[in-house]
């Protein structure tokens, strides 16, 4: 197992289009900041324009918190696409390059192939949120400095004070984590049906963007089941910066979250073992 | 001595096609057993099933007298494979794609077994080039080199010669004929050319639309009195008139001033021979091939299939 996971690893990282993810996000992060550098001010003011008729606020309102904060709703929608690239690649990649017939032809068992596929995709998941907290995070507080967060929301704000911020973004990128692998595990069930890589890329973007739209809409008909859609937790991750933090709904989402990645593998596995290969 | 591989009754279908169906055959070690059929005839599901990428309805494949189904990963060890082309990661190596699949197939492969077989396939000294660079005869010899990396005794080539070149395919086919003669292996090896099996394999495995038709040793399967006889001669005007006269013009397929092909037993060429010099026919070479693309064809045809199927 340790030997399969080692080339899936090798595989991966020795694959140039690997790579763009990492280029992908640490564009839009510079994107962001430069942006905030030029005009952030007048962005601030624009956000913050009804609070402050009522509320004096001083300080350097404007700080690394907050851009990052900003990066983190921005890319977290995109970087499920960035994760199916390569979890949705894994089986139907190998499938379509024709190199799925050779590796099965090993004295391999096709679960610890799976496995391998999952580890290796939770793997690059996880580099790739590090790599966003590096870029979002350390570069943000670089260019624009420490200070008290404040948190925007529909109906209130949230001021977080700056010595309280880091545990709830590394518990945030925590969450991610797991959020992040609940997709890859979702292209890897789809990346088992198929046999060309573009698929489950596809299939996965289209899944998450119609369960998206279900957990966001307020329709009656659709409070009865967003409860139970993925895509309602994955946005979980926000509640660490809220005050008090909802412990309660935050640990609801990761059970959902965690049951929703063992029935994606699963059911890949089940269906997996009993394939034919005909590619 | 077991056989190193033994099919029985093995029946797929998929949907309401039936690929194979109740195929039976057995081969013995050392054997370069030729498996020949028509496009889509069922030759590549029987391979992938011999190597559980594909699952039967029914049947049982044994290796070395152990039953595939009760150990496929521990049989898989004592099989190497090509099936149909040898795709490989086009942005790794040759080295790298060598090393990854050979170790998935024995972790304890030593880089000195690496280079033998690739020195086996000439492929040494390129083994630092991308896949992707790769000429279609070099990526061949690869694959043949990760299937006979770590020394298994039993090599599943399917269709090994595909999209090569004349001088690529008998580069492979003598590389094949070498692994079985000078390495001792067992080779079962797929094609729908007719000539490319008929120059490797001492045995042969006919199928035609997933049934077995014929099966045994080449020289078995031959029928003497069908064998092409080609003589060719000094140009004579009075051949045809001469032939026709004669119980060698009922013998004789085709003729031309220069050359008489007649299918008859090659016992009698002696005769044939006399009886061209006494007629002043100036002999220039008498060569003969088995006629096994007529055998071929005759019992794949599909009016004489039902009656021949075994």
């Amino acid at each position: 197992m340790i030997q399969l996971l080692r080339i899936e690893l090798y595989k991966i990282f020795k694959r140039p289009r690997t790579y763009i993810s990492f280029g992908i996000v640490t564009a839009i992060t510079f994107v962001i900041q430069l942006a905030m550098l030029s005009d952030g001010n007048s962005f601030v003011n624009f956000a913050l324009q009804g609070v402050n008729e009522q509320f004096d606020i001083r300080g350097n309102i404007l700080n690394g918190y907050l851009i990052t904060y900003i990066i983190l709703q921005s890319l977290l929608i995109h970087i499920p696409l960035l994760v199916a690239l390569v979890a949705g690649d894994s089986l139907a990649g190998e499938a379509n390059s024709g190199t799925l017939r050779l590796l099965l032809t090993k004295p391999i068992s096709r679960l610890k192939l799976v496995m391998a596929k999952f580890i290796s995709s939770f793997i690059y998941t996880v580099l790739l949120i590090m790599w966003l907290a590096g870029v979002a995070l350390v570069l943000s507080l670089v260019l624009f400095g420490k200070g008290d967060m404040i948190n925007l929301k529909s109906d209130a704000f949230v001021m977080i004070l700056q010595d309280d911020i880091m545990w709830r973004y590394g518990a945030a990128f925590l969450f991610a984590v797991l959020a992040m692998t609940t997709i890859a595990a979702l292209s890897i069930l789809l990346s088992a049906f198929a046999d060309n890589a573009i698929g489950p890329v596809i299939s996965t973007m289209g899944v998450v963007v119609v369960l998206t739209i279900m957990s966001n809409l307020e329709l009656p008909i659709f409070n009865v089941i967003k409860p139970y859609l993925f895509t309602t937790h994955i946005i979980g991750w926000k509640g660490f910066f809220d005050d008090p933090v909802p412990y309660a709904a935050i640990t609801r989402s990761v059970v959902v979250l965690v049951l929703y990645t063992v029935g994606f593998l699963g059911t890949t596995v089940l269906y997996f073992n009993k394939k034919d290969i005909k590619s | 001595m077991k056989p190193i591989l033994e099919v029985n009754a093995l029946t797929k279908s998929f949907k309401t096609f039936k690929a194979v169906d109740n195929l039976s055959f057995t081969i013995q070690h050392g054997e370069v057993y030729g498996f020949l059929g028509q496009n889509g005839a069922g030759k590549s599901t029987t391979m992938r099933m011999l190597l559980g990428l594909i699952f039967p309805d029914s049947g049982t494949i044994s290796i070395n007298g152990y039953e595939f189904n009760n150990g496929r990963r521990h049989l898989l060890k004592s099989i190497g494979a090509i099936i149909e082309r040898p795709d490989m990661y086009g942005y790794l190596s040759g080295w790298d794609n060598l090393k990854i699949f050979a170790t998935l197939s024995d972790s304890k492969i030593t880089k000195d077994r690496l280079y033998e077989v690739l020195e086996i396939v000439g492929l040494k000294g390129r083994e630092k080039d991308k896949f992707k660079a790769y000429s279609q005869g070099m990526k061949q010899r690869l694959g043949i080199a990760i299937a006979m990396a770590h020394n298994p005794d039993l090599l599943i080539l399917d269709e090994p010669t595909n999209g090569l070149d004349p001088q690529g395919i008998a580069e492979i086919r003598a590389l094949i004929v070498s692994l079985s003669r000078d390495h001792g292996k067992t080779i079962l090896v797929s094609s729908h050319l007719l000539h490319e099996v008929e120059q490797m394999a001492t045995s042969m495995l006919i199928i035609h639309k997933g049934k077995k038709v014929s099966d045994g040793r080449l020289s078995d399967l031959m029928n003497p009195d069908e064998t092409l006889i080609e003589v060719n001669i000094r140009p004579n005007n009075d051949l045809a008139q001469l032939l026709s006269g004669s119980v060698w013009g009922q013998l004789t397929v085709s003729q031309t001033e220069e050359q008489i092909v007649l299918k008859m037993n090659p016992k009698i060429v002696p005769e044939l021979n006399r009886w061209l010099v006494d007629n002043r026919i100036d002999v220039l070479s008498i060569s003969s091939r088995h006629s096994f693309e007529a055998y071929f064809l005759n019992i794949t045809n599909d009016t004489t299939t039902a009656n021949r199927a075994i």
